[in-house]
């Protein structure tokens, strides 16, 4: 029966739309209504209109957050493809105990990042700083996490260590597409070493290439977890990501509703990055 | 063709590489063991092992942050997010994934649930706090929730692009059987997508397990914790003790390395899956 069929399709969807709507689509509205007014998160409040927007572009701490973020989301980018792109060729080469190794590289992505910043915290905090004095350098001699120059650096490490894993991987299932035959054929017109790379098997993993940018701006732009762990936004709020602002001065700061103005300009720039970048690598593809 | 030889300077890259990832877990294993008294500030007395290896300092650990009581929480809401998030999801991307194509409503329905990807919680945080304190939700069950509205649009997206591979005759003999379309679902597709099925529990499993953020803000009154967030909030109590710290960083992570020793397949190929498609 054809009834039956659409009867029981509509039944599936309408609730789960309803939760999805319920717990997605109304918070986020919600979030926007917030966004014009002076609410601290308790008590009364009043419409501003769109005084949270006009203060937010003024706001130096706020500038100063998507400032650190960005650069950070950009450095640590660069560094994880580089290093990963690295690992995944030397890890699909021929060499011993593939497997192992393998395995052992993805390793860092399955631990919590969190548990994972406060245990950097540590090295950064005693052990680097007491490596440096043996060795007698005497940049290091303090923690990195104590400098507001330096700080963003720390993060970026932490960051780096556990993307790095998950790139590798995805690079790896990229350079497993490339079939042999193309090494041989561009063998003998001479491609070999940086040649092939440059000319063979970087534009045949470009798909791969663009899922691993996406994957990392995205992930990058939202970090929290090492920042409560590593800085708390210190010092001097030198590391405020975005979301740590957000959730620091929005659920315990008294600004909920000017945050909520922060988030939402938050949102519409993680849009229009993934856009650009989807529309950017759209076009990359085509060319080949 | 010559057979080609082990790449000596990949191997060296590799092994070289590798100890970035070895050291930082050695030293939580050694650190963990020991005692304060231990710590010294030479590189030998950083590398060196335990005088003894105690359990003293995971007695205590288990102590402080409420051990066991994380861990039922974290197994009790992965475990729960995992099983719905397969039913609900699938159950999703096949209705959307068999209709959108011929129906405007449908993709209407799909593009708006998969376009929640690109929501960060960033927004929904400061509204769903309110929220779910209102609708008595603050608590695990609010959290389990709360995860399967956020996992939606990935797998929703996994699971009706793998729909499209399977082919629309299956279920139309089992319609001239005189089966009901929910009978045939679950009596024919949902056994089918069983890789599908490992893919989003290994992605689903691994977001939850270590996400400290929707805990923090949804749990936070609630008095409980999962394993990450009691690290965050029994951090303090550990003063300037790390070994003690170590010691409870290494048993949250415990859990979940045990679990990737036993599964180490199945998650490469699920979380490659997941990215990729």
């Amino acid at each position: 029966m054809k009834n039956e069929r659409k009867r029981t399709f509509l039944l599936i969807t309408i609730p789960i739309l309803a939760l999805f709507i319920c717990f997605n689509t109304i918070p986020l509205i919600r979030g926007v209504i917030y966004s014009f007014t002076n609410f601290k998160g308790f008590g009364s409040y009043d419409w501003v209109g769109l005084r949270n927007y006009a203060d937010l572009f003024t706001d130096a701490r706020v500038g100063r957050s998507y400032w650190f973020t960005f650069k950070l989301a950009v450095v640590t980018t660069i560094v994880v493809n580089v290093l990963s792109l690295l690992l995944a060729l030397a890890l699909n080469s021929k060499i011993r105990a593939k497997s192992f190794f393998r395995g052992a590289y993805f390793l860092p992505n399955i631990l919590g990042s969190l548990v994972v910043a406060y245990i950097f915290n540590y090295f950064f905090t005693y052990i680097l700083p007491a490596v440096a004095d043996m060795i007698g350098i005497d940049a290091l001699r303090t923690s990195i996490l104590s400098d507001p120059g330096s700080a963003w650096i720390g993060v970026m490490i932490v960051c780096a260590w556990q993307a790095i894993a998950m790139n590798t991987i995805i690079y790896i299932s990229g350079l497993q597409t490339v079939p042999e035959d193309v090494y041989e054929a561009g063998g003998l017109d001479g491609a070999t070493g940086w040649k092939q790379f440059k000319y063979l098997t970087f534009p045949l993993i470009i798909p791969f290439f663009s899922i691993n940018m996406v994957l990392c701006i995205k992930n990058f732009l939202m970090v929290f977890d090492q920042i409560m762990a590593l800085t708390k936004g210190g010092p001097a709020q030198s590391t405020e990501s975005i979301s740590y602002l957000i959730y620091n001065n929005g659920m315990s700061g008294g600004q909920f509703g000017f945050q909520s103005a922060n988030a939402v300009v938050f949102f519409i720039v993680i849009v229009i990055v993934s856009v650009a970048q989807m529309k950017f690598s759209g076009k990359k593809e085509e060319q080949l | 063709m010559i057979e080609k030889k082990t790449n000596i300077s990949a191997m060296t890259v590799l092994i070289l590489g590798l100890s970035t990832i070895a050291l930082p877990l050695y030293l939580t294993i050694v650190i963990a063991f020991k005692q304060p008294s231990e710590m010294t500030n030479s590189i030998s007395g950083i590398l060196s092992l335990p005088k003894a290896w105690s359990l003293n300092n995971f007695r205590e650990a288990m102590e402080i942050t409420n051990f066991w009581n994380s861990l039922k929480n974290s197994l009790l809401i992965t475990g729960l997010t995992v099983v719905l998030s397969i039913v609900v999801h699938s159950l999703m991307g096949y209705a959307l994934g068999r209709n959108k194509a011929k129906s405007k409503f449908y993709s209407f329905v799909y593009l708006f649930i998969v376009s929640g990807m690109f929501v960060p919680f960033a927004i929904l945080m400061m509204p769903l706090a309110k929220q779910t304190a209102e609708m008595g939700l603050a608590n695990w069950f609010g959290v389990i929730l709360l995860y399967v509205v956020f996992y939606m649009p990935m797998n929703v997206l996994l699971y009706s692009g793998y729909l499209v591979n399977i082919p629309m005759a299956l279920e139309e003999a089992a319609k001239v059987d005189g089966a009901s379309t929910w009978t045939t679902y679950w009596k024919i597709l949902f056994p089918i997508m069983r890789p599908m099925h490992a893919t989003v529990a290994v992605l689903t499993a691994l977001a939850v397990w270590n996400d400290v953020m929707t805990p923090l803000v949804i749990m936070a009154g609630s008095g409980e914790n999962t394993l990450p967030l009691a690290q965050l909030n029994f951090q303090s109590q550990f003063g300037t003790n790390y070994n003690l710290a170590f010691a409870s960083y290494l048993l949250s992570l415990i859990p979940i390395l045990i679990f990737y020793v036993i599964c180490q397949k199945q998650i490469l190929n699920g979380v490659v899956n997941g990215a990729v498609k």
